[in-house]
């Protein structure tokens, strides 16, 4: 196998924008399933965040509004999800799923006069002296601003969850929300501030694909980012880190079997596609074999309605 | 007496509600793989068939299900165009084939048009442009016009249809520059904006400047337009990324296609065909070249247009080896209908296999 082809450099650059959209939409679902909110709407809000985002940043030629416009998009979207679930106590997974479709089919309408235009450019941030570093200054300091942002996103969320009070309280409101209320706390309120989190990160994913990755909006473009942003918090077994982990190895491996296969390397590009999934399947299969340690992460209230009078 | 009067009204009334109903509109079904305006493929079916309603007007009644995933879903789609009483109904890609048959076979009363599929059934045409006379034009501009030597090909699933593109682009890029070298990238789907922008980078990475894509989107344009690199409108003439990237286009004429068979419907003489149709037939249209193409490349890419048109030239002509090195067409030998349409190996100097 001839590997030398490909430059590594590039590779890994590729990479780090390829996996931004969905470690932000994942680490957003992550802090809404801390809180015991399962939202199966990721999909939906990121699509809205891509046609909110690029909509405001070409109205404005502004992209960093157009980001603003995206996150605003995507909390609305969950908001809706909040109120049915949290006030109507609807069922998490149905209105998660329904919140997807609405999502989809939403922005179509609103994208209907912006296909075939082209968005406000991006600059890279090129970082003075660490971009011009050998090797590591094009791998990691040569990114748009977005890219920093995702990562620094999970470093927040992974201290705020594990080191601040409003973490703790975030936590136990997942893990039992009679516990939490009976100590005061405001559950519902938590909650709806969670998914509107998370509404906010899966639309600046979004936003990320319309105006960066690809860049231009096209009626359902993020075609299953949303559900791989979900299978990865399962991955990342409800650890920060480990998100930045899974969206970086599921979205290298798709520009690494894209690069093998331009680079000419004979590897059958089909084993590459499903190899993300298959980890995903093993992962889960370890931890329900492994009751004692990995499963204990996921939040005890997960998808659970809460009503205070119940 | 009274009563054979009432039996005979009865009789004239259910007589004339039957030619009421024969005067009721044609109801045209379109089943499509991408959303109607995704900008390529399926925009195109959408906009033909809009075109066939307004050449019709009253006489056709037009129900399009976009977006329908190939598989089950699609078979669901096309039961319940069935059921709700539609004429006939086009289904516009490869995936959809066993369905249509398989729905085809459940209502002999509808007719069922299939594209770019090889199957047929009494009451399920199949229809499809020889796409490959275009890729034959592309590929020519593309040698030409890349610096680097290095042109991509982004393709979606290995079938007959995409792999006679590459070959067609291949073998006239090589003539056009005999030192060219195409990297082909195999992405899995029709639409999927992200993946066909990641499969431009990748292809720009590894130094290519001309990409020719076989997937619905213009995301390969909008990137490689970032990047300063040279592209083609595929099945829309994507004329809004003119005159670069896209510097020519390959385009879907259906509209003419649509406006027969429905006419043969109303006409109550359609039957079961197969159709291929080029150029020559307008069923393939090439997109104006750009200004960016210098003036003599302009003129041997139509001259190579007229060639084919006229019958003159036909893109598959030997002599022509396998990858393999195993002979093809021997010198001046053309390639027959059943050897394109059954296309399942890469042509010499094209490296890389073909997946399954």
């Amino acid at each position: 196998m001839d590997l030398s082809s490909i430059n590594p450099v590039l590779l890994l650059a590729a990479l780090m924008v390829a996996s931004t959209p969905i470690l932000l939409a994942a680490i957003g679902e992550l802090v809404a399933e801390k809180a015991g909110v399962l939202n199966l709407g990721v999909e939906g809000m990121m699509i809205i965040g891509a046609i909110c985002g690029f909509a405001v940043a070409v109205e404005t030629g502004n992209p960093y509004l157009g980001y603003i416009g995206a996150a605003i998009g995507g909390a609305a979207l969950s908001l809706i999800f909040a109120f049915l679930t949290q006030y109507l106590l609807s069922n998490q997974v149905a209105t998660g799923l329904a919140l997807t479709l609405f999502g989809l089919g939403f922005s179509a309408l609103i994208g209907q006069s912006y296909s075939g235009i082209k968005p406000p450019q991006i600059n890279d941030l090129n970082i003075p002296l660490l971009a011009d570093i050998p090797f590591v200054g094009p791998v990691l300091f040569q990114h748009d601003i977005m890219v920093y942002f995702a990562i620094l996103l999970v470093a927040v969320v992974a201290y705020m969850l594990t080191r601040t009070r409003a973490g703790l309280i975030l936590r136990a409101v997942g893990e039992s929300h009679d516990a939490a209320h009976a100590l005061g706390y405001k559950v519902v309120l938590i909650r709806v501030a969670a998914i509107a989190f998370g509404g906010a990160c899966a639309g600046l994913g979004g936003a990320y694909l319309s105006l960066v990755r690809v860049p231009q909006w096209t009626e359902g473009m993020t075609a299953g980012a949303g559900w791989i942003a979900l299978a990865i918090v399962v991955f990342a077994s409800w650890k920060p880190w480990r998100v930045l982990l899974g969206a970086y190895l599921f979205g290298g491996i798709t520009v690494l079997q894209l690069n093998l296969q331009a680079a000419g390397v004979k590897i059958p590009v089909e084993y590459l596609s499903m190899s993300p999934y298959l980890i995903t399947i093993l992962v889960l299969v370890i931890m329900s074999a492994d009751r004692g340690r990995a499963s204990l992460n996921a939040p005890a209230a997960l998808g659970k309605s809460f009503h205070a009078a119940s | 007496m009274f009563r054979r009067t009432l039996l005979a009204a009865a009789a004239l009334a259910v007589a004339s509600a039957g030619a009421a109903l024969a005067q009721d509109p044609i109801k045209v079904g379109f089943v499509l793989v991408g959303p109607k305006n995704d900008g390529g493929w399926s925009q195109h079916h959408y906009e033909s068939a809009k075109k066939m309603e307004a050449h019709f007007g009253d006489k056709v009644e037009l129900v399009v299900q976009e977006s329908v995933p190939e598989g089950a879903d699609a078979e669901r789609v096309m039961t319940q165009m069935a059921l709700s009483g539609v004429d006939i109904v086009f289904t516009t890609s490869f995936g959809y084939m066993d369905g249509t048959i398989n729905v085809g076979g459940k209502f002999p009363d509808v007719k069922f048009e299939h594209a770019t599929g090889y199957k047929t059934a009494p009451n399920v045409s199949n229809y499809s442009a020889r796409f490959y006379e275009g890729r034959a034009v592309m590929g020519h501009l593309a040698g030409r016009m890349t610096e680097s030597n290095q042109i991509g090909y982004i393709a979606s699933f290995p079938i007959p249809e995409v792999i006679r593109g590459i070959n067609s682009s291949y073998i006239h890029a090589k003539k056009a520059n005999p030192d060219v070298e195409m990297n082909v990238v195999w992405i899995f789907t029709w639409f999927d904006p992200a993946k066909e922008a990641d499969a431009t980078q990748a292809l720009l990475d590894q130094g290519v400047d001309v990409v020719l894509a076989h997937t619905d989107s213009t995301a390969p344009l909008a990137k490689l337009q970032e990047a300063g690199a040279l592209g083609f409108g595929q099945a829309a003439d994507m004329a809004e990324y003119a005159p670069a990237p896209r510097i020519s286009s390959i385009i879907d004429e259906w509209a003419p296609y649509y406006i027969e068979r429905v006419q043969a419907v109303m006409d109550g003489t359609w039957e079961s065909v197969s159709t291929w149709h080029g150029i020559k037939d307008g069923m393939v249209g090439i997109g104006e070249f750009s200004e960016v193409i210098p003036e003599d490349v302009r003129a041997e890419a139509q001259a190579m247009v007229d060639g084919i048109v006229a019958g003159t030239y036909h893109p598959f002509t030997g002599p022509l080896n396998k990858q393999d090195g195993t002979p093809w067409l021997a010198e001046g030998e053309v390639a027959d209908d059943g050897a394109l349409a059954g296309m399942d190996f890469y042509v010499e100097g094209i490296s890389g296999d073909i997946p399954n």
